[in-house]
């Protein structure tokens, strides 16, 4: 069973401070911390757990800057065996169906079982890569999968719905999944783990390699012409309680006490 | 006259609501832009459910067919590929549902059309199509100018628009033959499984204390207990919590989830995702507590509390141990 997975760096926004240049054209990264796609880390947990059991090999792929080998690492220290590196940065303003271009362009000769993205990256959530790889390679897929069953040549595979719902499909293999978290527990990875595969050698390939002009990728093979940021502004909204700590939760047991529910 | 095109989505026999939001915006952009809607309904023996669309749109568009009695990828993509090369819509609107995110993508490669996903508002001028975005989890707005297209293909996050629909339009129905099912990928449908209810039903209490990623480690969970057992309040929380399994799946808020009414709803650590505001942004009362002061949950909270969760929690619990 050989998995490829894609991987996807993306910055850790949750606690930090964001900010936007002044043309309101990028967001500025410098000082932003650099992680594995939350998505992703449950796909690759996936696929080694599936190699694991089935034997093969798992196959990571980043579409990125050098600055991306981090989260082939930290896939390697999780047990994939080999790892390539899209080093392009022409793909900056790409869009999703760019990216998919490049990642299709640097996979399309491997031979897989599977293909495992996200269902989604957190930083731009298009939700598209995994999808429109399944098209460019004209295979089955199902999206949002919250379980995997593997039989010969085919599996069975659960899709998350809303409110609490799945649904039960059968396809045949080789297949594209996108998978969504929650599906299994991500192993930890320690710095220990990551320096014993820092030997492993990455593939790396770029746009020219793959035969990609300028005009495909980035800006000009996006459909997107121009896109305009801004922070969401502060302060609309909820009433922020004020006060030392004591006095808001003070007003806090107020507000809670005047619904008259306790 | 320029057609926008709405694709119905329905489950078991009830539409979503989602349809009806789409139908929203598609008629206002239909008014402003003189543009006819069109509701695109696949289904089996389905006349009856698409006929509730017909005060909503222009035309309904029924294509019946045993394979698309429930969605299917394959057979999905082939019945709307018909559609959408015999008419041309300038505009193809789809849900950013489970069915949305499965199909849009796959038809966009397909079709060859410009796709952008999860929008939360679109405007159409002079035939150029723009859209707001929200991207890095809700905290950066990002509005976008697409390239100039004769086609655009949009989805729209579900409660971004009313789905209490204006009336008043009478559709007339067209019947589609379904195409002969030639280019299928094998994918099967074998049925729904809803999850069982164990443990506590959330959407039942009238309190909740809800808990996001920011509790940190499941240790820190007693100390919101203590909390919530104080005022009688149920524990609930996001899905990061739940994916952990630090509390189980049943006491997730949000569209994956369930949705909640309670009257008081107290958040900790949550940042507010769009998907976690859909199960609790109807609460009474929302009262947030976030060291973040630009997380998305402030912009529905009725109160915040800009502040770290463990300080706050002790002293809460202490105001009604009195
Ligand atoms: C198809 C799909 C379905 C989904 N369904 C759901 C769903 O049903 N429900 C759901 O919740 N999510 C759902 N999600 C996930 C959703 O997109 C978010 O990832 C998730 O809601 C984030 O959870 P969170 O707010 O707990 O975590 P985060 O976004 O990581 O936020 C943690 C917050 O805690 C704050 N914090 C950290 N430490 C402290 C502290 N000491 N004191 C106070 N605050 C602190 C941080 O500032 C931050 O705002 C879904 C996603 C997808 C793609
Ligand atoms: N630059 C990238 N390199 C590798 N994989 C990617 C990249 N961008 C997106 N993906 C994959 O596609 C999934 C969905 O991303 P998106 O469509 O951008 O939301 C992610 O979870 C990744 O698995």
């Amino acid at each position: 069973m050989n998995i490829v997975v894609c991987v996807r760096q993306v910055p850790e926004v949750t606690d930090a401070e964001l900010e936007i240049n002044k043309e309101g054209t990028e967001i500025l990264k410098e000082d932003l911390e650099m992680d594995i796609n939350e998505w992703d880390n449950y796909a690759v947990e996936e696929a080694v757990r599936i190699k694991e059991e089935h034997g093969g090999k798992v196959t990571v792929v980043t579409l990125g800057d050098e600055d991306c080998e981090d989260v082939l690492r930290t896939s390697l220290a999780m047990g994939a065996d080999e790892a390539i590196l899209i080093n392009e940065e022409g793909f900056e303003l790409s869009d999703a169906a760019g990216i998919a271009k490049g990642i299709y362009r640097a996979i399309r000769d491997l031979s897989f079982d599977l293909l495992f993205t996200g269902v989604q990256c957190s930083d731009n959530g298009w939700a598209q890569v995994g999808l429109i790889l399944a098209e460019l390679l004209g295979l089955p897929y199902a999206s949002l999968v919250v379980g995997i069953e593997i039989n010969e040549g085919t599996m069975i595979v659960r899709r998350e719905l809303e409110s609490n719902t799945e649904e039960k499909l059968q396809i045949p293999m080789p297949a594209i999944l996108t998978i969504q978290t929650g599906i299994n527990s991500p192993r930890y990875v320690s710095i220990m783990g990551i320096q014993k595969v820092r030997k492993i050698e990455i593939r790396e390939t770029d746009s020219e390699e793959l035969g990609l002009s300028e005009e495909e990728i980035g800006v000009k093979g996006s459909h997107v012409a121009s896109q305009k940021l801004s922070l969401p502004p502060v302060g609309e909204g909820a009433e922020i309680l004020e006060g030392s700590l004591d006095e808001i939760c003070e007003k806090t047991a107020q507000i809670v006490l005047d619904k008259g529910v306790i | 006259m320029e057609e926008i095109v709405v694709l119905a989505e329905h489950r078991d026999g009830e539409l979503r609501d989602i349809t009806f939001e789409m139908l929203t915006i598609a008629n206002q952009l239909g008014k402003e832009n003189d543009m006819a809607v069109t509701a695109l309904f696949l289904g089996h023996e389905a006349s009856d459910l698409s006929n509730r669309l017909k005060g909503a749109c222009d035309t309904i568009l029924l294509m019946e067919d045993p394979e698309l009695a429930h969605y299917n990828a394959d057979h999905y993509l082939m019945a709307i590929e018909t559609v959408i090369k015999s008419r041309n819509p300038i505009v193809t609107v789809i849900g950013h549902t489970a069915m949305g995110m499965d199909l849009a993508p796959v038809m966009a490669a397909r079709l060859s059309l410009p796709l952008v996903t999860d929008c939360v508002a679109v405007n159409v001028v002079d035939k150029k199509l723009d859209v707001l975005r929200q991207i890095y989890g809700g905290k950066i707005n990002a509005q976008l100018t697409m390239k100039p297209s004769d086609q655009y293909l949009i989805t729209l996050r579900p409660g971004s628009f009313d789905a209490e629909v204006e009336q008043g339009k009478s559709a007339d129905t067209q019947t589609v033959p379904a195409p002969s099912w030639t280019d299928l990928k094998g994918r099967q449908f074998l049925g729904y499984i809803e999850a069982e209810l164990k443990d506590v039903d959330i959407a039942a209490a009238d309190i909740l204390v809800s808990i996001g990623r920011g509790i940190g480690k499941p240790e820190n969970i007693s100390l919101v207990q203590d909390f919530a057992d104080s005022i009688g309040a149920t524990l609930s929380c996001s899905r990061p919590v739940a994916d952990e399994e630090w509390l189980p799946k049943s006491r997730q808020v949000g569209t994956s989830g369930k949705t909640v009414r309670p009257k008081i709803y107290i958040a900790f650590g949550i940042s507010g995702a769009y998907q976690h505001q859909a199960g609790m942004k109807n609460a009474d009362t929302i009262i947030a507590v976030n060291t973040d002061p630009r997380a998305p949950i402030f912009t529905i909270a009725h109160y915040g509390i800009v502040e770290d969760m463990f300080k706050v929690l002790p002293l809460l619990t202490e105001k009604f141990a009195k």
